[in-house]
């Protein structure tokens, strides 16, 4: 019983009702919202962020961060738009994108476990060296001639209904994450590394190793959404994803993640990516300006770090004067 | 044991993307690929009535930007005297697809038409062929969107007439001789690059012999940036005699900065700026000559050539003509292209008649 207030009162709980409740608002009061192109809009605008929200979940629950992901997504768009131009088919350079990404999250790891440096700086480094690299490759030119079969995929929905086709990836993809990090011994090391990475260590939990690999498949993420990005938009550019990793972190820590790490889970943290989303959506259709938007994600993200700690103190204080009623004799 | 997990996830998503990847033979570039958008069907008819309550709507490159805003305010007068509904939305930032959201939006608001100066002309693209399907009229002013997704293009001046000018202020600017820089927006505007390509070309005419492009550096149109590259010039090549700006951020960046260094009088400083930014640089001295079209006009334009099209006295077609309010007769040329006309020089003499 205690489990479930605990649960009910936990901040994902709370931005899952909230997002229930902006969606279903958003659904009847705003004109031409819940209509099936809107929703395929929809989807397609918070696609990249879900996708790289999985990962960066995971390095946030274990107390580290990827603020390289959104120049990882440019570089790797890069990439595809310079190897198309060379004539490469396209069934070869997505895989090989995807591969890439994992390459450049693996230098992150490296750099983060084996020379023990802290993510952020190096994260930090990476955002403005794979970004560098990105105009390296590509310059200012953008690589626009994509097949139609595969640009069509990305932004078509299935059987020409209202589920776009990216959505069933995205569902894969967010149901393998969240069944590894909420139902698998090695879910549960994480948010052990989080809340004490040396305790974790004596427990034998290979923590320089478990952060390499996150590392890695944070990239090969990054990677795929580059090459998703770049399809949707048909345009290869180095500046593609400018600025995202900070969508990304919001979503996160509007889902209930905390910086620190040992606390959160994947599916607050999707519908903090979902509530921002229909935000943006819902607020644009009713011509809200883009400085508006930008200020509600901002008060919403001070309410979901202020919140959950009022919360707390609520329940704190109830909890003493629960212990207060009690006569000192049976303690 | 655990580290299988990572691994396995790490395997899983590799072949999970892998998967969706048929190699059957592959798709190179060349191939074959018929993604066009609608084609023009429907025949002009010159006399048709302009249509009244049409809902307009302006898509800069981004908000909150001085040109953008002149721009889009001939827009609303344009809307106004065709009694339209008009609207402006648009991004906070000039990035390649932030225009995409919002013109997905404009398609379901069912506005008749979309005016959009295009980040980019190919991230716009898809989503405007979706907007045409929905029988809404794309007019792209600016910066050019790809010629598949708009039905017309207001083009403020050729590209080369603007570079030509360019070209020729910064020589009469130099005495003939000399070095000069360039201080562009960002890497990628479609239109600022198109214009250097121009300056570069005309540089190797005979007359220009003697001027020297030492240098085209970025301020990304943004103030500090700009200052700073401007900054980085003039102590990276000490006889700069010109710099030249084809963007109203960069060349009120740079005149600020000489207008308060040792260069003043030196170093001279031409390009594309907006009266108003830059009256006080001329006023003192910095700046003796810019130019620039006159912005209001082709959001007036963009406006007339939407409503022109929604009424179906145009199509887009080459040829084709119509009226645009005080700015009289316009004739389509090719490519859907409508040029405005000749850009306008400023000089001490004339700036206090323009207001913009």
């Amino acid at each position: 019983m205690s489990e479930l207030r605990g649960r009910l009162a936990s901040w994902d709980s709370v931005i899952i009702l909230i997002t229930v409740a902006v969606l279903a608002g958003a659904s009847i009061g705003v004109e031409n919202f819940g209509n099936s192109t809107n929703f395929t809009f929809l989807i397609l605008d918070l696609l990249p962020i879900a996708l790289i929200a999985l990962p960066m979940t995971m390095i946030v629950i274990t107390g580290e961060i990827d603020l390289s992901v959104a120049s990882t997504l440019g570089l790797t768009s890069a990439i595809m738009g310079d190897l198309w131009n060379r004539g490469l088919t396209i069934e070869t350079i997505i895989p090989l994108c995807v591969l890439i990404g994992a390459l450049l999250g693996a230098v992150n790891g490296v750099l983060i476990t084996r020379l023990g440096l802290p993510s952020l700086a190096v994260t930090i480094g990476t955002l403005a060296l794979y970004r560098g690299l990105a105009f390296v490759v590509l310059g200012d030119a953008a690589v626009a001639d994509f097949p139609w079969t595969f640009t069509g995929w990305v932004t078509g929905t299935i059987g020409g209904g209202p589920i776009p086709n990216v959505l069933i990836l995205l569902v894969v993809l967010a149901v393998i994450f969240g069944v590894v990090l909420h139902a698998t011994p090695f879910g549960r090391s994480l948010f052990a590394i989080g809340a004490n990475d040396q305790a974790a260590r004596f427990s034998g939990i290979d923590v320089a190793r478990t952060k390499f690999w996150l590392y890695v498949v944070s990239g090969a993420i990054a990677g795929l959404a580059g090459v998703l990005w770049t399809l949707r938009y048909s345009s290869a550019r180095a500046d593609n994803g400018a600025g995202l990793e900070l969508a990304v972190v919001a979503a996160v820590l509007l889902g209930g993640v905390s910086i620190f790490g040992g606390r959160g889970s994947l599916w607050g943290v999707l519908s903090g990516v979902l509530l921002l989303a229909v935000l943006q959506n819902a607020l644009r259709l009713q011509d809200v300006s883009g400085q508006a938007l930008n200020i509600v994600t901002g008060l919403l993200l001070i309410a979901s770090v202020l919140l959950p700690n009022i919360i707390a103190g609520v329940r704190n204080s109830l909890h003493r004067r629960r212990l207060r009623a009690v006569p000192a004799k049976s303690l | 044991m655990r580290i299988h997990t990572t691994r396995a996830l790490a395997v899983a998503t590799a072949s999970l993307l892998t998967l969706g990847v048929a190699a059957c033979g592959g798709t190179s570039k060349g191939d074959d690929n018929g993604a066009a958008g609608p084609a023009a069907t429907a025949s002009a008819d010159p006399n048709a009535a302009t249509r009244e309550g049409l809902k307009i709507a302006f898509l800069p490159k981004q908000l909150n930007n001085p040109y953008s805003d002149v721009l889009a305010g001939g827009g609303e007068v344009a809307v106004g005297e065709l009694k339209g509904e008009y609207k402006l939305v648009g991004p906070n930032d000039a990035a390649a697809s932030s225009q995409v959201s919002y013109i997905n939006t404009l398609i379901q608001q069912q506005q008749d038409v979309i005016g959009i100066a295009a980040n980019d002309p190919n991230a716009v693209c898809p989503s405007l062929n979706q907007a045409r399907q929905a029988g809404i009229k794309v007019v792209s002013f600016d910066s050019d969107a790809s010629k598949d997704c708009r039905d017309v293009f207001i083009n403020q001046a050729t590209t080369q007439g603007i570079g030509e000018s360019l070209a020729k202020m910064a020589n009469e600017l130099a005495g003939g001789e000399g070095e000069i820089a360039i201080l562009s927006a960002t890497p990628n505007a479609t239109n600022q690059n198109a214009w250097i390509k121009v300056v570069e070309e005309e540089l190797k005419k005979p007359e220009y012999s003697k001027l020297k492009l030492v240098k085209t550096v970025y301020g990304n149109d943004e103030d500090q940036k700009s200052f700073q590259e401007a900054q980085g010039l003039l102590q990276s090549f000490p006889n700069l005699k010109v710099i030249v700006s084809p963007t109203t951020v960069g060349i009120a960046a740079a005149a600020r900065y000489v207008s308060s260094s040792s260069y003043k009088g030196k170093v001279a400083i031409t390009g594309l700026g907006l009266p108003n930014q830059m009256r006080e640089y001329v006023k003192d001295g910095t700046v003796t000559k810019f130019a620039l079209w006159v912005p209001a006009d082709i959001g007036y334009l963009a406006a007339y050539a939407g409503a022109a099209l929604a009424s179906g006295q145009i199509t887009g077609k080459e040829g084709e003509t119509f009226t645009a309010g005080r700015l009289g007769e316009y004739t389509i040329a090719a490519n859907g292209e409508i040029v405005l006309g000749p850009p306008t020089e400023f000089t001490a003499q004339n700036i206090d008649q323009f207001d913009f």
